[in-house]
């Protein structure tokens, strides 16, 4: 199928399963899969997406570039993977457009999994969003993004610590350079079967009076959506009297 | 389940939140933060300081300093556009002479051996194909040029450093920061540039980003500036100065659209559009190694390509109505010449004439139209040799010949001067409206964006002719 002669050693591998990977480019229909793309704005998301699906949407250094949801497509072994390019937002907790969009399509759109693209060189400031994503659904990947320009500023980054203290797989990648993108492919089709299972990580720094109300509130829905996996989330949103989840929560539209 | 358990969690909800108290929003954020302190620090080591970081901030400091800032992007914009003149010329040339000089005689050579009658062979060889090979000739090669120049900027992370420069402008003039970015958009093509204004959360700014667009003179217009400035403004200077002085004066007539973008911009956001001026956070980027081909392959074909593909579109019609006023006659003279006549007045008073309204209200589809068929009609009005017949645009292939048929059709300084104000203040082409259209969803901002560039440019070159006239 490819016009390659010779396979490299990477090409050969497990890993990278060129064989059972094809580009679906804009056909995403009958998909086995639905993977969300979220992230912090001018992280690659768009590029992360363009290496995945074979399309070339328009790229650029600035954030706020993707202007509307690009979908796209890709096949990896006999499994065809929707994927969906949400525009990049700095949190989940406030109310402009581009936040909304990006949170009701993870919670209304229900992914099977989510790709978390952060900015290796900005961690800190990424995880903010990475942390709130966390609470909302439960199969997720974290692609650490622009690994190359963290190499340059001399970060590291023990993937390891990181993937058991978020409880989610990492995976380092450098896009632009299509460097790291079999083995995310690998992982996102993993945890799309439920051979990698998450465990994400909780907020935990939060005020014990605050824990225990959160608790109880999420106690309560629990019981009355048995198998809910972000009531945490709801429970959040809802002392935040959030209207629009209110409303989701009487319409039945949150499960 | 049952809708009453559901209002009991409400209730709960509102319960609790009267407990905790107003900090809710900012507790959980400070818990976020700690918890994402603390992952960091097991995880990520740093070695040997932040130098690159340092880097980057000091050339943030240089390229959006308060003295410095300014003359930077002036400098790149220059560059930008001298190479995208420079560069445009010889592959528009070769364009020229295979679409227009080789291509051209042969299907009409064609046409005569299969015996087509001639009404057809006109309408369809002398209108429509002149015309698409026409802005396919001059419009391919400066896009070509300026939009993988312009997206190696972006790809480099200088256009935030823009916003960040001219956001202050905006908020005085009552408009959104990111107008800058779909501003620059705009040189290259208003129609990409409208597009562009969906980073523009606010719809008011929004709308007004999507008016002003058409201040930035796009690429069409370019090289009606260009000719123009170097046949007349060249001339009025010794010579060894005549190219400087028409770059200058060209880049002169940009900076003053972009002047004329925040007037209107102001005056909009004053009166129909008020409003607050949003606050947002601009992130600037770390600065980027763009990545040449890819980005000169993406741009092509996402860019130019679109771009001159719905310009063509237009193109074709708008060449079949040249040649069809110019070649059905009511009595004795043709519809292009009664039209001119008609408007002369008008252009008169205007500094311009008739054959010039007449050329842009033809060229609505594609503003790279207007030279060849400002030519044509001067050469049929006037009656001089000259030129290829009734109807069929061409471009004359020395500026002396050129600028000959406009002195013959009684061009002065004040004509070019006023010609070129009036190419940066009309309406937009007609690719442009329909973006507007699609973009606003509405016939009234659609009219509004369309007329109020075509007022101003009267009012502006009606008071620049009688200012002239007096001395």
């Amino acid at each position: 199928m490819d016009t390659k002669v010779v396979k490299s050693a990477c090409e050969t591998c497990g890993h990278f399963n060129a064989d059972g990977l094809k580009k679906l480019g804009i056909k995403t229909d009958n998909f086995d899969f639905v993977v969300a793309l979220a992230g912090n704005p001018n992280t690659g998301k768009s590029t992360v997406f363009n290496a995945l699906t074979g399309l070339r949407q328009h790229t650029g250094n600035w954030p706020g570039k993707t202007v509307t949801r690009a979908e796209g497509g890709f096949q990896y072994n006999e499994q065809k993977y929707k994927l969906v390019d949400l525009p990049g937002t700095y949190s989940l907790l406030s109310t402009s457009t581009d936040e909304e969009v990006a949170r009701d399509f993870l919670l209304f759109g229900r992914p099977d999994v989510t790709v978390i693209v952060a900015d290796a060189n900005r961690l800190e400031r990424n995880l903010n969003l990475v942390l709130q994503i966390l609470e909302i659904t439960d199969k997720a990947v974290l692609c650490l993004n622009l690994m190359d320009e963290a190499k340059r500023n001399n970060i590291v980054i023990e993937k390891r610590t990181l993937a058991r203290d978020l409880g989610i797989p990492v995976v380092a990648t450098s896009a632009r350079y299509n460097e790291g993108i079999p083995e995310l492919i690998q992982t996102i089709s993993e945890v799309a079967n439920g051979t990698i299972v998450c465990k994400p990580h909780r907020i935990k720094n939060v005020p014990s009076n605050i824990e225990k109300a959160v608790k109880k509130l999420s106690a309560e829905i629990e019981k009355e959506f048995p198998g809910i996996s972000n009531s945490r989330w709801i429970a959040f949103r809802l002392l935040e009297g959030d209207s629009q989840i209110i409303e989701a929560l009487k319409t039945g539209e949150l499960v | 389940m049952t809708k009453k358990n559901i209002e009991h969690i409400i209730e709960l909800s509102n319960e609790l939140r009267w407990q905790i108290g107003d900090d809710f929003h900012d507790n959980l954020t400070e818990g976020i933060y700690a918890d994402a302190a603390n992952i960091v620090k097991d995880s990520v080591h740093t070695e040997k300081g932040e130098k690159r970081f340092r880097l980057d901030s000091k050339i943030d400091k240089i390229v959006t300093s308060k003295t410095f800032g300014f003359p930077i992007m002036f400098l790149i914009l220059g560059v930008v556009l001298w190479l995208t003149i420079i560069g445009a010329n010889y592959p528009s040339s070769m364009l020229a002479n295979l679409l227009l000089d080789t291509i051209h005689p042969a299907l009409k050579s064609g046409a005569s051996s299969i015996g087509m009658p001639w009404w057809l062979d006109g309408f369809l060889i002398d209108g429509v194909y002149l015309a698409v090979a026409w802005v396919i000739a001059v419009m391919l090669p400066p896009m070509a040029i300026f939009f993988p120049l312009f997206t190696l900027l972006e790809d480099f992370g200088y256009l935030p450093r823009v916003a960040f420069n001219l956001d202050n402008l905006f908020k005085k003039s009552g408009a959104h920061g990111k107008q800058a970015l779909t501003m620059s958009m705009g040189f290259g093509c208003n129609a990409a540039g409208v597009v562009a204004t969906r980073i523009i959360d606010s719809p008011r700014e929004r709308l007004i980003a999507i008016i002003t667009n058409n201040f930035s003179l796009c690429n069409g217009r370019w090289p009606t500036q260009i000719l123009i400035a170097t046949i007349f403004i060249g001339a009025v200077v010794p010579s060894s100065f005549s190219s400087v002085a028409a770059l200058l004066s060209v880049i002169g007539i940009a900076v003053l659209g972009m002047a004329f973008m925040f007037l209107t911009s102001w005056a909009l956001s004053k009166t129909v559009l008020k409003g607050e001026v949003s606050t947002f956070n601009l992130e600037l980027p770390p600065y980027r190694p763009p990545r040449f081909w890819k980005t000169l392959y993406t741009s092509l074909i996402d860019r130019t390509l679109i771009v001159l593909w719905r310009a063509i579109v237009f193109a074709a019609p708008a060449g079949a109505v040249i040649w069809l006023i110019s070649n059905i006659f009511i009595g004795d003279v043709s519809i292009a010449v009664w039209l001119i006549d008609s408007f002369d007045g008008f252009g008169w008073l205007l500094g311009l004439n008739g054959v010039i309204l007449l050329a842009y209200i033809v060229a609505i589809p594609a503003n790279e139209i207007v030279i060849p068929t400002i030519l044509m009609l001067t050469v049929m009005a006037t009656g001089i040799s000259g030129g290829e017949g009734a109807g069929v645009m061409f471009e004359l292939d020395s500026m002396d010949a050129t600028a000959d048929i406009l002195k013959a059709g009684g061009w002065t300084l004040l004509t070019a001067i006023n010609l070129m104000l009036f190419s940066l203040l009309h309406n937009p082409c007609s690719t442009t409206i329909y973006t507007i259209y699609k973009e606003t969803k509405s016939t009234k901002w659609t009219v509004v964006a369309s007329v109020l560039p075509v007022i101003l440019g009267f009012i502006v070159t009606f008071l620049v002719a009688q200012i002239w006239r007096l001395f």
